[in-house]
């Protein structure tokens, strides 16, 4: 059933190769006279280009097999072996994995690509590719685990990479405190995860640990625990896809560099949750009220995220608040059993997500890091590439068809709505006009009307190629992606949702043509809604506005981060103080001091005997052998 | 007969150990343990000889030629000590004092 290919285990060992190479470059140079960057630059895409071969290798790989037989395996190496437990470092390629391998290397390597200019002239030039391409590593081990602990590997290095990468201009307090608030909420998550493993191996770990003897073994699974199982794992995906309330993390993540944020948001961390889900597809597709939870906590992180990126002036802010908002709609898709509607959005989304992020960072690098979107300001003239590119994206992100991000969104919608879950539906229309709304305001504010800031205005310039030739490419996806899982109504067969059938537990819903139709219609209408109040409110040029009411509440992001620094952060803080200042010297620490003062009292005790004259220990000698040759010849007779 | 020979062992090893611990001179000391020494092996001998064996005439060889080392290195020993404190007083070197 299974077939065992050799090529799986170096899908993520070239990036990870790349890692330890170009860091230890960068350690043994970095205080001499530096490597020239175009040798970091190119050892760094090395790696993801190799990877995205292999991908590419593995896709035809499966394409040749019956679809029912879809699944590449390889055993590296025996990883833990407890009795009878063991645990291989296992990878297995289904098309699930197969689909996110080949956007994951393929966007990732266009990332690489545009960050050699990018990144150009930074002092630790080497370093941030050693960590890019651990990342990208972490990532591909993450996607190719056969099993929860494989995957945990991966999805505790990508936590690990997003610290590194958030606080990587570690020279500014506030980025390392962001880096840290990102690595500290994904652990609240992971703790989740790691529960979420404990319980399922209770459950039905005993008939193997990877994920092809767990979907054969999920029937036994008891249903409280197959609940409590779905609920924790979920709470993992909260923290690494940045849902409610976990999502906190991901907008003060834009404190790292633009490539960085394009490399989160598009084809690694956000989207494990997601893949999380989908993976595990067969516990969650037994288990409906874990689905309503997932789908209701999606679409109102959609909401809450879509309203705040509405009044963020910072142009990274809010593409990282539509970033929450669309992976809210995938929690939504794969939270009513549209499991492959779900990780199709991620497929487009990571397109022209990536594409919204490189174009801010071309936009940032011309303009000499500015991200307030209040200081740009009739850009389309000097940086026409960017300007083309980034409308794709965002016709892409807004949902206009036919670019990508509309066929993903409406299938999606299509799902809650054919499954009778309106409410979802509803919610969804709305924030889909309200992402055309922020996401025009951001295109207008920054391209059309007049310059805001004439003295950087006249310093903005197109990036150099190494950068441009990424967006196109990424545009050209955005505008095409979402022709892979063409609906029936507009004349496609659903290629992704076939392709990915083998590996997710779900039933297509099918409704009549009308209401295919009908949610199309909405779905067009909500993006025509949409644009029509940002050109009305920002398409002839306008001023930052003062924020008043309700305005000034979403400008503060609802104050949920000062709610959670008073009600967490700063009880635990007094909690930790006085532990620190009263329970630690006199409860914690009484035993062990009064350990060392009673072998302190046995040693002045002992003292006296070490005399230190060479006749005294020849005394204690002879008593000691007089007496031992006493002992001896007593027990003899 | 036997017995006068392991006697004058024992008297010996005696003499020798009431040497150790009364004397403080390194040299006494040390001759003293040379006299411990001398002691077994005459033990040894003596027992050889009325067992008609050859093993215990070896072994006090083996003693011999070890004292003779112990000896050499001994003597190096308490020339190191003298140039350290330039006294052979063994209430001296008391470093080990607790």
């Amino acid at each position: 059933m299974e077939l065992s290919v050799n090529y799986l285990g170096l899908i993520p060992l070239f990036p990870l190769m790349g890692a330890v190479i170009i860091g230890l470059l960068h350690v043994f140079t970095c205080n001499r006279t530096r490597l020239p960057e175009k040798v970091y630059g190119i050892l760094a895409c090395i790696g993801p280009i190799l990877s995205f071969i292999l991908a590419l290798r593995v896709w035809v790989a499966l394409k040749a097999l019956p679809p029912e037989s879809r699944f590449l395996t390889h055993d590296v190496f025996t990883w833990i072996s407890v009795g009878e437990f063991n645990v291989s470092m296992g990878f297995l390629a289904d098309p699930l994995a197969c689909l996110f391998l080949l956007f994951v290397t393929f966007i990732g390597t266009l990332i690489h690509i545009y960050s050699i200019g990018y990144m150009s002239g930074d002092v630790n030039y080497g370093k941030f590719f050693a960590y890019m391409n651990l990342f990208l590593g972490s990532m591909l081990v993450l996607v190719l685990g056969d099993g929860p602990l494989v995957m945990f590997v991966g999805w505790e290095g990508v936590g690990l990479c997003s610290y590194l990468l958030i606080s990587f201009y570690s020279e500014d307090r506030a980025n390392v405190v962001a880096g840290n608030k990102a690595f500290i909420v994904n652990r609240i998550g992971d703790l989740g995860f790691v529960l979420g493993m404990a319980f399922l191996f209770w459950g039905i770990g005993s008939g193997g640990f990877d994920y092809l003897s767990l979907s054969v073994n999920a029937d036994n699974l008891a249903p409280g625990i197959a609940l409590a199982v779905c609920l924790l794992f979920f709470i993992g995906a909260t923290g690494k896809s940045a849902q409610i309330p976990l999502y906190v993390w991901l907008p003060d993540a834009m404190a790292g560099p633009t490539p960085v944020s394009a490399l989160i948001h598009a084809a690694t961390m956000v989207t494990a949750g997601v893949y999380m889900v989908a993976r595990f597809s067969f516990l969650y597709a037994g288990v409906e009220l874990a689905g309503s939870v997932i789908a209701w906590v999606g679409i109102l992180t959609a909401l809450l995220a879509a309203i705040f990126a509405m009044y963020q002036d910072d142009i990274k802010k809010i593409l990282a608040y539509s970033t929450v908002s669309q992976l809210g709609y995938m929690f939504a898709g794969v939270g009513v059993a549209a499991y492959s509607a779900g990780i199709f959005h991620v497929f487009t989304h990571a397109f022209f997500k990536a594409l919204l992020f490189l174009g801010a960072g071309s936009i940032i690098y011309a303009l000499h890091h500015e991200q307030n979107i209040w200081k740009m300001g009739g850009l389309k003239a000097k940086m026409p590439i960017t300007y083309v590119t980034m409308v794709i994206g965002a016709l892409a992100l807004a949902g206009c068809p036919p670019f990508s991000g509309f066929f993903s969104k409406d299938e999606i919608l299509y799902c809650a709505f054919a499954t009778g879950h309106y409410g979802i539906w509803l919610v969804g229309i709305v924030v889909a006009a309200m992402t055309a709304f922020y996401t025009f305001r951001m295109i207008f504010i920054v391209f059309h009307g007049q310059a805001r800031d004439q003295e950087k205005f006249d310093h903005a310039h197109e990036p150099p190629s190494v950068m441009t030739i990424p967006l196109i490419i990424l545009a050209v996806g955005a505008i095409f992606a979402g022709f892979f899982n063409l609906p029936g109504v507009f004349g496609g067969n659903l290629m992704v949702s076939q392709w990915l059938e083998p590996s997710l537990t779900e039933v297509h819903p099918y409704t009549s043509t009308f209401v295919e139709i009908f949610v199309v219609v909405a779905s067009i209408a909500a993006f025509a809604v949409g644009l029509k109040l940002a050109w009305s409110k920002y398409g002839q040029g306008a001023t930052k506005p003062e924020f008043s009411g309700f305005s000034r509440f979403a400008y503060n992001k609802f104050y949920v981060d000062e709610a959670f620094d008073r009600v967490l952060v700063q009880p635990y803080r007094a909690l930790g103080a006085t532990i620190w200042k009263n329970i630690e010297p006199n409860v914690t620490d009484a035993p062990v001091k009064g350990a060392s003062r009673l072998y302190m009292m046995l040693g002045n005790a002992f003292k006296v005997f070490q005399a230190g004259y060479v006749r005294v220990y020849a005394i204690y000698m002879v008593v000691g052998l007089s007496l031992m040759t006493l002992f001896l010849s007593q027990s003899l007779n | 007969m036997i017995h006068n020979y392991l006697f004058l062992s024992i008297i010996l090893f005696c003499l020798g150990i009431v040497g150790v611990i009364a004397r403080r001179n390194v040299f006494t000391v040390f001759m003293s343990i040379e006299l411990m020494l001398n002691a077994g092996i005459l033990a040894l001998i003596a027992f050889a000889r009325l067992h008609v064996h050859m093993d215990g005439h070896v072994l006090a060889m083996m003693v011999m030629a070890v004292a003779a080392a112990e000896a050499a290195l001994a003597l190096a020993v308490v020339i190191l000590l003298h140039k350290h404190k330039s006294k052979l007083d063994t209430n001296v070197f008391s470093l080990l004092k607790g």
